[in-house]
């Protein structure tokens, strides 16, 4: 299936679940978020969580700002 | 010296003086910086985490959380959508909830969109945010976001990142005296005399970014401004003399010979 994640195309194996995306992507999870079709992903629900074709995800963490 | 320490939120905090850490050099330069200040609070944004490099280096590797309050921002956001979304996504990666709300109206001038901004306040106080929120330096607007439940007034002195100081002491000083709030001066202050005559508004604090960001030696400029932040609050408290059209001399007339 494909999903979206920051506004890239990408393949992941169906019945994959958000955290095996976020695994396969190398992304530590700590003070990480993730929203998924505009509703936010909470952490303790990522292995719980199965992706659907055409999923889109955000994954968003802290940078320098003002 | 008595002074009453900062209380946002319920928190107390000794430093009366928030530093952003966009425009550093390096995440290295801004841990000096911020060391420097002695700042309490700093300001930070949420973007995507960069996928074809995900182990890139990151700011909660030379700033701690734990440490430093890290206050979440809605900088680039131009609709209230935009602003909650991020803000609810900083709660997620943070578990935080205070925030720093602002929604802009302008690539240009960068000015608040008011309208929007007191729209996206009432909806985070709902969801149980802490808000502090950038805002005009329009006391009526003030007045309302305050009474929507922010939890902290933030007027710009000028707009951001122009360095021009403080451009409308009167509406400033207008909104401390309304406010039941911290009013934090947030934008504007390119060096530190301007943060001191902030201060000396009766403000409760300072936000800034970019005049210690891109100074030439920001870590020195970030010392500055926690003296000028001191000094302008100590002032404020001493209580001014009175201004003068002509000379009072300051030694004796009597004895004179």
């Amino acid at each position: 299936m494909r999903v979206t994640v920051n506004g890239e195309v990408r393949e992941a194996p169906d019945s994959a679940t958000l955290a095996d995306l976020l695994a396969s992507l190398g992304i530590e999870s700590a003070r990480v978020a993730v929203e998924r079709n505009l509703e936010i992903a909470p952490k303790s629900l990522w292995t719980a969580i199965t992706l659907a074709d055409g999923d889109r995800l955000e994954i968003v963490q802290f940078v320098g700002g003002g | 010296m008595n002074d009453s320490p900062l209380i946002i939120a319920g928190k107390n905090y000794s430093s009366r003086l928030i530093i952003g850490t966009g425009k550093y050099k390096s995440y290295v330069e801004n841990a000096a910086a911020l060391e420097a200040s002695g700042a309490e609070i700093v300001t930070v944004a949420v973007r995507r985490v960069n996928l074809s490099d995900p182990t890139k280096e990151r700011l909660t590797d030379h700033i701690d959380p734990k440490k430093v309050t890290f206050l979440p921002n809605t900088a680039g956001c131009f609709t209230a959508d935009e602003a909650l979304r991020t803000l609810r996504l900083a709660r997620e990666a943070g578990d935080w909830k205070l925030v720093k709300l602002e929604v802009l109206a302008d690539q240009k001038t960068l000015y608040p969109d008011m309208e929007e901004t007191l729209a996206a306040a009432k909806i985070l106080v709902a969801e149980g945010f802490e808000v502090m929120v950038y805002c005009s330096d329009d006391p009526v607007y003030a007045r309302k976001l305050e009474d929507s439940g922010c939890v902290a007034i933030m007027p710009l002195g000028s707009l951001i990142g122009s360095g021009l100081g403080i451009q409308n002491p009167v509406n400033i000083r207008l909104i401390v005296e309304q406010s039941r709030v911290p009013v934090i001066v947030d934008a504007g202050v390119g060096t530190a005399s301007d943060a001191a005559i902030a201060m000396e508004l009766g403000v409760d604090g300072v936000l800034m970014n970019t005049a210690i960001a891109e100074a030439k030696d920001p870590v020195r400029m970030a010392r500055a401004m926690k003296h000028a932040v001191i000094a302008g609050r100590e002032a404020y408290l001493a209580g001014r003399m009175g201004k003068k059209k002509y000379a009072d001399p300051s030694s004796p007339l009597a004895g004179l010979i």
